[in-house]
């Protein structure tokens, strides 16, 4: 069992929902990324999703892809990243999670990725760019070396397609709330709640909807259907701050806008 | 291996080139695309309106010209122009977006977004779209924007938006990625007309398909007007388009070479070039697995050449698969080669060919001059110069036109 297993297991047998926090990593450089995942282990946040920058990233909206380009900038390479996480992953008790393109995992072989991710501690991977029809030989590797590759359904995705991907998933469903690219909105689509109650029905997998998600309304809407919340670009915005604000003051602000957004997941309080 | 020209198969794979890399969100569209299309050669009333369009809108068959003063100052081979410069709108791009206009009705979609490098593909979209009465948003790399100044003008004639693009290099794939960003949230309304051979399957084969009515007909002229096939062939490549459409029917004549011509840009040092098959690797861009220009990362690096149409880091996927094939042989050329062929066919023959062209002009007459005189090189002269005017006026400096510096 996976890292990821374990901790939806032992949420669902405290009936309490996973949030998962996203990060940009090396925004503005990888030592406060690095504070940035243990002031969220502390207010403890389920998982962490660490992005990987890429220069192309076509699902994404302008705040993380602002977070990309400004990491870029400064020349982050995947081995530096994988440093911080070993670092980090022994600091916290958060499992770690890497989105990253497939243009990156395949330029840096896919085994020799697998490998090196899970021996920094990093307990799986979102692989947004990579279709359930080509995921094949990444998901093969995956399953020998018990890394979780986990697989996207959309609004979009039509119903058998659907239960074709949560098939080939593993430590949890990545539900996209919204046909578009991530970033903030007002309100989530009324389908929504819907799809995923038909998707609960088709798979034992934890159900985790992330795009769009960045207020304590949204969480209250979903905690009902939904094993997790992901929220990203809210998260991002936040730390982009570091650029020109105190970082002690950076990460008091990203740590109480977690605490809100839990509170309105779990509203008994804290584990 | 033997390149077959019964590619790609069902997944969109040229041999292990292709493919569909990307979100999720978008593989609903792709699929309707690749059924409709299925439907639609299948149907000889949308061949036939195609056809149609094609002779009395864009003007085809397009002329083989044998451009004998050129010939003859290469002293070799002779070298004959498919004029894709002369078609409505000034190019081969109009041959896909009315292919994929007609495809966007047939799916019932009401609204076209397309991204531009040169703003070739940009103006035969907002072309397309005027004749169909299409709302049409263009993407377009604000360096683009800048150097290809009228393209954009005519655009907005055409009733286009032409949406800037700020992000990356602010160039050909930056456009693309935010096409791609808008069609995520657009999706079931919206149809990409996606201008080159590149992207998720099932483009490449679209884009090659409807491009490749330039190879037909000058496989059919070449044969009334030579009395034979070619013996060399030679395209411009970039996303690589024409040099598809140009090749594809020749692909099993195995008597004809075919050569296609890379921006060489300033040098082969990284950063200075665009020539993807010549100095990149296999790795995964806009969708699809091909030769890209990627660092060590996996990241796509800055590219550089002097035309933007050719100004892209990628490259089509059955291109990789020719590559990998060796069908077809991929050498580049420089900015400044491309510049001087670009002065020899306006002086030598009175035609202005586009930037991108000249770049197949520049290799054709280098490799004509190798030859014997009885040979004969086809090259596609995918479009006209206009648009380059006013850049090239200042590369070469003001005031050789009589302009003031904008020093």
């Amino acid at each position: 069992m996976s890292a990821i297993d374990q901790v939806f297991q032992q949420l669902r047998s405290q009936g309490r929902k996973a949030f998962i926090p996203f990060v940009t990593a090396g925004d503005p450089d990888l030592d406060f990324t690095a504070d940035v995942l243990r002031e969220l282990g502390k207010r403890g946040c389920s998982l962490c999703e660490i992005g990987v920058p890429y220069s192309d990233p076509i699902a994404d909206g302008p705040v993380i892809q602002a977070s990309y380009t400004r990491a870029l900038e400064r020349k982050i390479k995947l081995r530096e990243i994988l440093g911080m996480t070993a670092r980090v992953s022994r600091e916290i008790e958060a499992p770690l999670v890497t989105m990253v393109s497939y243009a990156i995992v395949y330029r840096h072989g896919l085994e020799a990725f697998v490998r090196e991710a899970k021996e920094t501690g990093v307990a799986g991977a979102i692989v947004p760019d990579l279709l359930v029809e080509e995921s094949g030989p990444l998901a093969e590797i995956c399953r020998r070396e018990d890394f979780s590759l986990i697989q996207l359904v959309t609004p979009t995705t039509p119903r058998e397609r659907a239960v074709r991907i949560a098939d080939a998933s593993s430590g949890f469903l990545y539900c996209v709330s919204v046909t578009g690219i991530t970033g903030e909105r007002r309100s989530l689509p009324p389908q929504l709640l819907e799809n995923i109650a038909w998707l609960r029905e088709q798979t034992e997998l934890p159900l985790c909807i992330g795009f769009g998600v960045s207020q304590p309304e949204h969480v209250q809407q979903l905690a009902p259907v939904a094993d997790g919340v992901i929220v990203g670009s809210a998260i991002v915005r936040r730390i982009a701050e570091a650029a020109v604000h105190p970082r002690d003051h950076v990460l008091a602000d990203v740590g109480r806008y977690v605490e809100s957004l839990m509170a309105a997941l779990n509203p008994d309080g804290a584990a | 291996m033997h390149a077959s020209s019964h590619v790609p198969d069902a997944a969109g794979r040229f041999g292990e080139f292709g493919g569909r890399y990307v979100p999720e969100t978008l593989t609903y569209a792709l699929d309707q695309l690749a059924e409709e299309y299925e439907r639609a050669v299948k149907d000889s009333a949308f061949q036939a309106e195609l056809d149609e369009l094609w002779k009395n809108y864009v003007g085809r068959p397009s002329p083989l010209y044998h451009a004998r003063r050129l010939s003859e100052q290469c002293g070799g081979a002779q070298i004959w122009l498919k004029r894709e410069d002369l078609n409505h709108t000034g190019a081969h791009k109009i041959n896909n977006t009315l292919g994929q206009a007609l495809l966007t009705r047939r799916m019932g979609k009401t609204r076209v977004i397309a991204e531009t490098g040169a703003g070739q593909h940009g103006v035969a979209t907002a072309t397309a779209c005027a004749r169909f009465g299409l709302p049409c948003v263009v993407y377009m790399g604000e360096e683009d924007i800048r150097r290809q100044a009228p393209n954009v003008f005519s655009m907005k004639l055409l009733g286009a938006e032409v949406r800037p693009v700020t992000s990356g290099s602010r160039t050909l794939r930056d456009a693309i990625n935010e096409a791609m960003r808008d069609w995520m949230s657009s999706v079931e309304t919206t149809h990409y007309i996606l201008g080159s051979v590149v992207g998720p399957h099932p483009f490449p084969r679209i884009v090659r398909d409807f491009q490749s009515v330039i190879g037909r007909e000058a496989r059919s002229q070449s044969r009334e007007q030579l009395g034979r096939l070619p013996e060399m062939v030679v395209a411009c490549v970039g996303g690589g388009s024409n040099a598809a459409g140009m090749f594809y029917p020749f692909v099993e004549d195995e008597g004809v070479e075919l050569v296609g011509v890379e921006a060489g840009g300033r040098g082969e040092l990284p950063g200075q070039h665009a020539a993807t098959l010549s100095f990149g690797h296999p790795g995964v861009l806009h969708g699809s697995y091909s030769f890209v220009m990627q660092d060590e990362d996996g990241q796509t690096c800055d590219v550089h050449s002097i035309s933007a149409g050719l100004d892209y880091p990628g490259v089509g996927p059955e291109h990789s698969y020719w590559k990998a094939s060796g069908r077809v042989r991929y050498i580049h050329c420089r900015d400044d080669e491309a510049m001087a062929a670009f002065d020899a066919l306006a002086r030598n023959e009175g035609i202005l060919p586009a930037l991108e062209s000249s770049h197949a002009v520049a290799k054709a007459m280098e490799l004509a001059s190798q030859r014997s005189k009885e040979e004969a090189i086809i090259v596609c002269l995918s479009g006209r110069g206009d648009k380059d005017a006013a850049e090239i006026a200042r590369l070469k400096g003001n005031a050789e036109f009589g302009m003031r510096s904008a020093e």
